[in-house]
C-alpha cells in the first residue's frame, strides 16, 4: 500500500534492547526492530509469549527506553510517557478508588477541561462502551470485560493521538473477547484512531488489524509485515472464511514450522 | 457417616462471638477461683473486685485520669512525628532507588537495635522531661515505619502507576494521585499496627525515666507491693491500646469502602 510520509505517526528506527539487571548476564530482549505506523492504522504486533511484545509496546508509551536505536511520534523523540499515547493494560489497572466516571475523567481533570465537557465526554464514551448505567459503580463490582471496557473508555476520551494496547482481552473468556474485538473494530472505524494492539493471539490480530507484524523470539525481531486485505465491515462470521484462515494460517506456518508434528 | 471437619471452615459471627465471650470469662474464672480460694497469697494476686474497686478508687482521686492525659499526650506526639517523616521517606525509597540506597539498610540495621538501651542514652542527653519520653517512642516505631511503607508503596503495581502515567500524569501527580490512594489502605494497617507497638515503647520508657504516667504509676505500685494498682495499670494499658486499635479499624472500613474484597480483621 501506499503511505503519505506526511501520515508516519510512530516509527521504530533499529531498536534494540538489552536488559542488564546487573547480576544476570546481560540479556538482548529485542533486536534491531524497525517498523511504522500511520495515521488511521490498526497495527498489530503478533508473536509467542516473551517474544518483546510488551517490551516493544511500553517504550513506545515512553516507559522505559530503548538501548540502541530510536523511537519518534510526529518526527519527534519519545522521551517519556504522554497523553498522546493512551495505553490499555492486561492486567486491570482501573484506579480502584474512583468511581467509573471518575476513572474516565482522570485524564480530563488533568488537561484541564471544564466540568460540563468532562461530564459530555465522560458520557461520549460510556455510551461508546454501553456502560452508562454503570457511571456510579467502583470497579470491584465489574466483571473483568466490563474493567477493561472502562480501561479502553479511559484511554479514548483523552483523545491520544495513538492508542496502544498490550494484549487487553488477555485474561477474558472465549465469548467476551470475541465480543471485545467488535467493540474494538466498531470503534476504530468510528474514532479513527490510531491503534498498535498487541497479541499472542493470531486470528485476533487477523481480525483486528489492518497490518500485522509477526514477531519471534530469543531475541525478539520483526519476521513479517502483512497488510491485511479484508473488508473494512468486520463481523464475526469472517473469522470462518477462506480467505481469513488463509492469512491466520500463513502466520502461523511462519511462527510455528512444525505445528502439525507432535514434539 | 459424619461429614469430614475441614480447615478455615466459615462460622456464624453469634457463634465466633459466644466463644471469645467464655474465654474471657474462663480466664476471669481462673484468676477469681485462684485468688479466692487462697492457693495464691493476695499481696502477689488481687483478686478482680479489688482491681476493679481500685479502678474507680483511681478515678475519684483524679490521678487515674492524670496518668492516662500524659501517656496519651506522649504516645500521641512520639507516634505523629514517626508518622510525619516516616511515611513520606518511605513513599520517597519506593519511588527512587537513590532514596532507598540511602535510608533502607540504615533503618534495618537500626531497627535491630534494642530500644530499650536507648533510655539511659537519651536521660544523659534530654534529661527525663517529655521529650526523651517521645524519642523514645519515636525510635521505636519510626525506622520500622519506614521499612513498613515501603513494602506498602512496592506493592502498587508498576501497571497502576504507568496507567496514571499515560493517561498525562507527571511525577508529582503519579505520587499524589495514584501511588498514595493505592496504597493507603495497606499504609492505615500500617499505621494501625505501629500504634499498638507504641504503647509497649512508651510503657518502657515511663517505666524507667518518668515520674507521671501509666507505665510511672506502675513502677510506683511495685515499690509498694500493691499488685492491684499494678494489675489496674497493665489492663487500662491494654484497653487504650485495643480502644485505638478499634477507632483505626472504623476509620479504614469509613474510608476505603471501594477495597476489593475488604478483610475485616
Ligand atoms: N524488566 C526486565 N528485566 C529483565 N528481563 C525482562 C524485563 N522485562 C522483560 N524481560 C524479559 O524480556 C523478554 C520479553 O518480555 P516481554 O516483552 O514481557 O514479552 P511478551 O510481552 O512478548 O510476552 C522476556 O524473556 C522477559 O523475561
Ligand atoms: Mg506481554
Amino acid at each position: 500500500m501506499d503511505k503519505n510520509p506526511m501520515d508516519l505517526k510512530i516509527a521504530v528506527k533499529g531498536i534494540d534492547k538489552v536488559y542488564n539487571d546487573g547480576k544476570k548476564s546481560a540479556f538482548k530482549a529485542i533486536d534491531n526492530v524497525s517498523l511504522n505506523v500511520y495515521k488511521n492504522e490498526f497495527v498489530c504486533i503478533v508473536g509467542p509469549s516473551g517474544c518483546g511484545k510488551s517490551t516493544m509496546l511500553r517504550m513506545m508509551a515512553g516507559l522505559d527506553f530503548p538501548t540502541k536505536g530510536i523511537i519518534t511520534i510526529d518526527g519527534k523523540k519519545i522521551i517519556g510517557p504522554g497523553d498522546d499515547r493512551g495505553m490499555v493494560f492486561q492486567t486491570y489497572t482501573l484506579f480502584p478508588w474512583l468511581r467509573v466516571e471518575d476513572n474516565i475523567k482522570f485524564g480530563l481533570k488533568l488537561q484541564k477541561f471544564t466540568k460540563a465537557e468532562q461530564e459530555e465526554i465522560t458520557y461520549k464514551y460510556l455510551r461508546i462502551i454501553g456502560l452508562e448505567k454503570f457511571a456510579k459503580c467502583y470497579p470491584k463490582e465489574l466483571s473483568g470485560g466490563m474493567k477493561q471496557r472502562v480501561a479502553i473508555a479511559r484511554a479514548l476520551a483523552n483523545n491520544p493521538e495513538v492508542l496502544l494496547m498490550d494484549e487487553p482481552f488477555g485474561a477474558l473468556d472465549l465469548f467476551t473477547k470475541s465480543q471485545m474485538q467488535l467493540l474494538m473494530r466498531d470503534i476504530w472505524q468510528k474514532e479513527k484512531t490510531t491503534v498498535i494492539f498487541i497479541t499472542h493471539d493470531i486470528e485476533e490480530a487477523v481480525f483486528l488489524g489492518t497490518k500485522v507484524y509477526v514477531m519471534t523470539p530469543s531475541p525478539g525481531r520483526i519476521h513479517a509485515e502483512i497488510d491485511i486485505d479484508l473488508p473494512e465491515n468486520r463481523d464475526l462470521d469472517l473469522k470462518d472464511t477462506p480467505e481469513f484462515i488463509k492469512i491466520r494460517r500463513s502466520i502461523n506456518e511462519m511462527l510455528h514450522p512444525d505445528s502439525n508434528k507432535l514434539k | 457417616m459424619q461429614r469430614k471437619v475441614l480447615l478455615r471452615r466459615p462460622m456464624k459471627r453469634v457463634n465466633y462471638a459466644i466463644i471469645a465471650i467464655i474465654a474471657f470469662a474462663l480466664v476471669l474464672g481462673l484468676w477469681t477461683f485462684a485468688s479466692q480460694s487462697g492457693a495464691v497469697n493476695s499481696t502477689f494476686l488481687p483478686s478482680p473486685t479489688e482491681v476493679v474497686s481500685k479502678f474507680f478508687a483511681s478515678i475519684n482521686d483524679g490521678s487515674l485520669g492524670e496518668n492516662t492525659a500524659i501517656s496519651i499526650y506522649r504516645i500521641t506526639m512520639g507516634f505523629l512525628l514517626a508518622t510525619v517523616l516516616g511515611v513520606p521517606i518511605g513513599i520517597l525509597c519506593s519511588c527512587f532507588r537513590t532514596m532507598s540506597a540511602l535510608c533502607a539498610p540504615l533503618c534495618q540495621f537500626i531497627r535491630y537495635m534494642p530500644v530499650p538501651a536507648f533510655v539511659p542514652l537519651l536521660m544523659v542527653w534530654m534529661g527525663i522531661g517529655e521529650f526523651s519520653k517521645i524519642m523514645i517512642v519515636f525510635i521505636g516505631t519510626f525506622f520500622q515505619m519506614v521499612l513498613m511503607i515501603i513494602d506498602d508503596a512496592n506493592s502498587v503495581s508498576d501497571d497502576l502507576l504507568a496507567a496514571g502515567y499515560t493517561l498525562g500524569a507527571s511525577n508529582t501527580v503519579t505520587i499524589f494521585k495514584v501511588l498514595i490512594p493505592a496504597m493507603a489502605p495497606k499504609m492505615m494497617q500500617t499505621l494501625r499496627m505501629m500504634i499498638g507497638w507504641a504503647w509497649t515503647y512508651l510503657v518502657v520508657a515511663e517505666l524507667v525515666a518518668a515520674n507521671t504516667g501509666l507505665g510511672y504509676s506502675i513502677l510506683k505500685a511495685q515499690r509498694f507491693l500493691k499488685t492491684d494498682a499494678i494489675f489496674m495499670g497493665i489492663l487500662v494499658i491494654g484497653l487504650l491500646g485495643l480502644i485505638t486499635d478499634c477507632l483505626f479499624n472504623i476509620l479504614i472500613k469509613k474510608l476505603f469502602p471501594w477495597e476489593e474484597g475488604g478483610k475485616n480483621g
